[in-house]
């Protein structure tokens, strides 16, 4: 199955991206496409995306990664979500960004275009103005005895971001639950284009605040990717120390909320404190607590002090001796157990078609990470730890897990720093990149194409929260409304990294 | 019997009785914020607030992190509730908006609405080098471009994010303008 579609796809004219080819499919090429990928379950559609003349798929093949293209001369392509449904917010966006329209795509509702722009498809090559008053959104609908709706948002009760959640009930149980989101848009792809690679990388660095690190090395490995240009060893093992910290910092957040969201107040206040020692380390090593802006295409642009090492250490120690106490008080009560256990349950093959990554991959017996699968510097390779049950115990469990292997690579990456420039310079020329980089939601996965003078001719930044988001909706369904919190925490999917 | 003893809370509770706190020393808002503070509340001869804020967060279009260092004001390391500082579902029980993002236009009518239910009198706190003017989304079709270009702001805490150690100073300046002014 797959090597005819691997086949196929090759059978497009080569477009130059490094170190994963782009090809460029004609019509009937991309319609053939299609239909293979409806045959081959093993095929992951990682990200769907489009510039002004041409829409865009990234696909995991069994071993390889590649992105198939088709041109857009009317403004249509054939839908990928007839046979992948986690195309279907892809589609959703293309339109509302692009104004290109998926032909057969399953739902054509707007996505991140709430009718509150000044124009119409934003990205187009000739945006069109937009003086029409903002339409009521429509919901999916649900039919039978005694069904309510639940509006939730965008404004939440707890310090988090806005989305709407529509709630279709039945008694206690959730029917239907939709999540509207795009209200944090904020035009990142069209300010990034025409600037600097350096310039462009501030905002992969805020495309989701809480994935600073992944996203700007993922957004630097696309722009070195294209340029052919290699970071030195002593950059790439910063990265990956300053990456590692932020997987701890925000899997002790995760943890300690989940326990917190089941009315565990004491696992929280632990792991908060735990996790303020781990960011004000990361203050003093790199001068930033969430190190932002810290990783840039070309290297680093801060050096490790022996003090930033101490720093590091005390608090990679302090978590290191607590974690165990914290997973065993975990581990003793049934009161966590009986929340925890069987709660928001995402089935493998769900997984596998929305191509899912991150915990919630893994808890469902995906074993994927970019870390090792495609792999990059330096990172040796490691099959990932994975469970099976899919439950939210089963992602705080991973995430536990999961903390503990990044203080040993950070303690390793510490402990053998190789010499090597900081940063070097980005040579002016044209050329195209895919980055993919491991966060702690999951693969970061950036396109980005410069022009001869280096500037961003076109770009995507896809956080890994597009292909988590349609299974929290999944895993919702069944399960009691008071129990949404905890499935939602345990899925954590970022608001803002979707919105762009 | 080793084992089961390591799972029990309350041994742990109890070794905290007799532990330091992890609590840092609370800080000290700058005295001209205060004073600032103090001009406005007398400007508008608004009614004063109590001795405690109640505090509703709302995100306008952040990246979230300015979000991450707001929640972790509420860490055992910060502490915001030994202020008299607590965040509050509604924005019917608020005192305290408190804004982060460059305001997107799809957040727009949610931010306005919320200020409307927010009873007088309330403070309208900005968050992040983003609610001050747009941040480094200035210029984007997407973007309001501030927090005041839909509300009248109080006090700007810039930073990109601030940090939980200067986002309590500004809630205390708050604190200190109501007692002082």
């Amino acid at each position: 199955m797959s090597e005819a579609l691997l086949r196929l796809v090759r059978h497009g004219q080569e477009q130059g991206c490094r170190p994963h080819q782009r090809y460029l499919l004609d019509r009937g090429q991309w319609a053939a496409l299609v239909a293979e990928i409806g045959q081959a379950d093993g095929v992951a559609l990682l990200g769907l995306w489009a510039d002004p003349a041409q829409v865009h798929a990234a696909l995991m093949v069994e071993e390889a990664i590649l992105i198939a293209s088709c041109a857009v001369p009317e403004g249509r392509y054939g839908a990928l979500s007839p046979v992948r449904p986690g195309a279907v917010l892809f589609e959703r966006m293309i339109r509302d960004l692009w104004g290109l329209v998926a032909e057969g795509g399953v739902d054509q509702r707007p996505w991140l275009d709430h009718g509150r722009w000044p124009v119409l498809g934003p990205l187009a090559a000739r945006p069109a103005p937009n003086a029409m008053p903002p339409p009521q959104p429509v919901f999916l609908s649900v039919e039978g005895e005694g069904i309510h709706h639940i509006p939730v948002g965008p404004v939440h009760a707890g310090v988090i971001e806005p989305g709407h959640f529509r709630f279709h009930v039945q008694g206690e149980a959730v029917v239907r639950l939709e999540a509207r989101l795009g209200y944090l848009h904020k035009g990142h792809i069209g300010l990034m284009l025409g600037k600097p690679a350096r310039v462009a990388a501030r905002f992969a660095a805020r495309l989701s605040g809480d994935s600073t690190v992944a996203h700007s090395w993922a957004f630097a490995q696309g722009v070195e990717a294209a340029l052919g240009l290699e970071p030195s060893p002593r950059a790439l093992a910063l990265r990956a120390l300053m990456a590692e910290l932020e997987r701890l910092h925000n899997h002790l957040n995760d943890w300690g909320a989940l326990c917190n969201d089941a009315a565990f107040a004491w696992l929280h206040a632990r792991a908060g404190a735990l996790r303020e020692a781990v960011l004000r380390a990361a203050s003093a090593a790199f001068g930033h607590r969430l190190m932002m802006d810290r990783v840039v295409p070309g290297g680093v642009t801060d050096d490790l002090t022996p003090a930033g090492v101490a720093a590091i250490g005390a608090a990679l120690d302090a978590v290191e001796a607590e974690l165990p106490r914290l997973d065993s008080v975990y581990d003793g009560h049934a009161s966590l157990a009986d929340r925890m256990v069987g709660t928001g349950v995402i089935a493998s093959s769900l997984v596998r078609r929305f191509a899912a990554g991150g915990v919630v991959g893994r808890a469902s017996g995906r074993a994927v990470d970019a870390r090792h699968r495609p792999g990059y510097a330096p990172y040796p390779p490691a099959e990932p730890a994975v469970l099976a049950a899919g439950d939210v115990d089963a992602r705080a469990r991973l995430r536990m897990a999961e903390m503990q292997h990044s203080i040993r690579l950070a303690r390793g990456l510490m402990g053998s720093l190789p010499p090597g420039e900081l940063a070097l310079p980005l040579p002016q020329r044209g050329g195209e990149g895919l980055g993919l980089v491991e966060g702690f939601r999951g693969d970061c996965l950036h396109w980005v194409a410069l022009d001869d003078g280096g500037l961003v001719r076109a770009v995507f930044p896809r956080d890994p929260s597009w292909l988590l988001w349609p299974l929290l909706e999944a895993a919702i369904e069944g399960n009691i409304v008071a129990d949404f919190p905890l499935i939602n925490k345990s899925i954590n999917a970022s608001y803002s990294g979707v919105d762009l | 019997m080793k084992e089961g003893w390591r799972r029990l809370l309350w041994p742990r509770l109890a070794q905290a009785l007799v532990s330091p706190p992890l609590t840092d020393a609370p800080p000290v808002p700058p005295e001209e914020v205060v004073q600032a503070l103090v001009a406005r509340l007398e400007a508008a001869s608004q009614a004063r607030l109590g001795r405690s804020l109640a505090i509703r967060q709302v995100d306008a279009g952040s990246c979230n992190g300015c979000e991450l260092e707001i929640s972790a004001m509420q860490n055992v390391v910060h502490d915001l509730e030994r202020f008299g500082l607590r965040f509050v579902a509604s924005p019917r029980h608020a005192d305290v908006l408190l804004v982060t993002g460059p305001l997107t236009r799809n957040m727009r009518e949610a931010l306005l609405r919320t200020a409307e239910c927010t009873p007088e009198p309330k403070w309208v706190v900005a968050a992040g080098d983003c609610a001050v003017d747009g941040g480094v989304f200035k210029g984007s079709y997407a973007i309001e471009g501030g927090i005041d270009a839909a509300l009248p702001i109080d006090l700007l805490i810039p930073g990109c994010p601030p940090t939980p150690a200067q986002l309590l100073e500004g809630m205390l300046a708050l604190l200190e303008a109501q007692r002082t002014g």
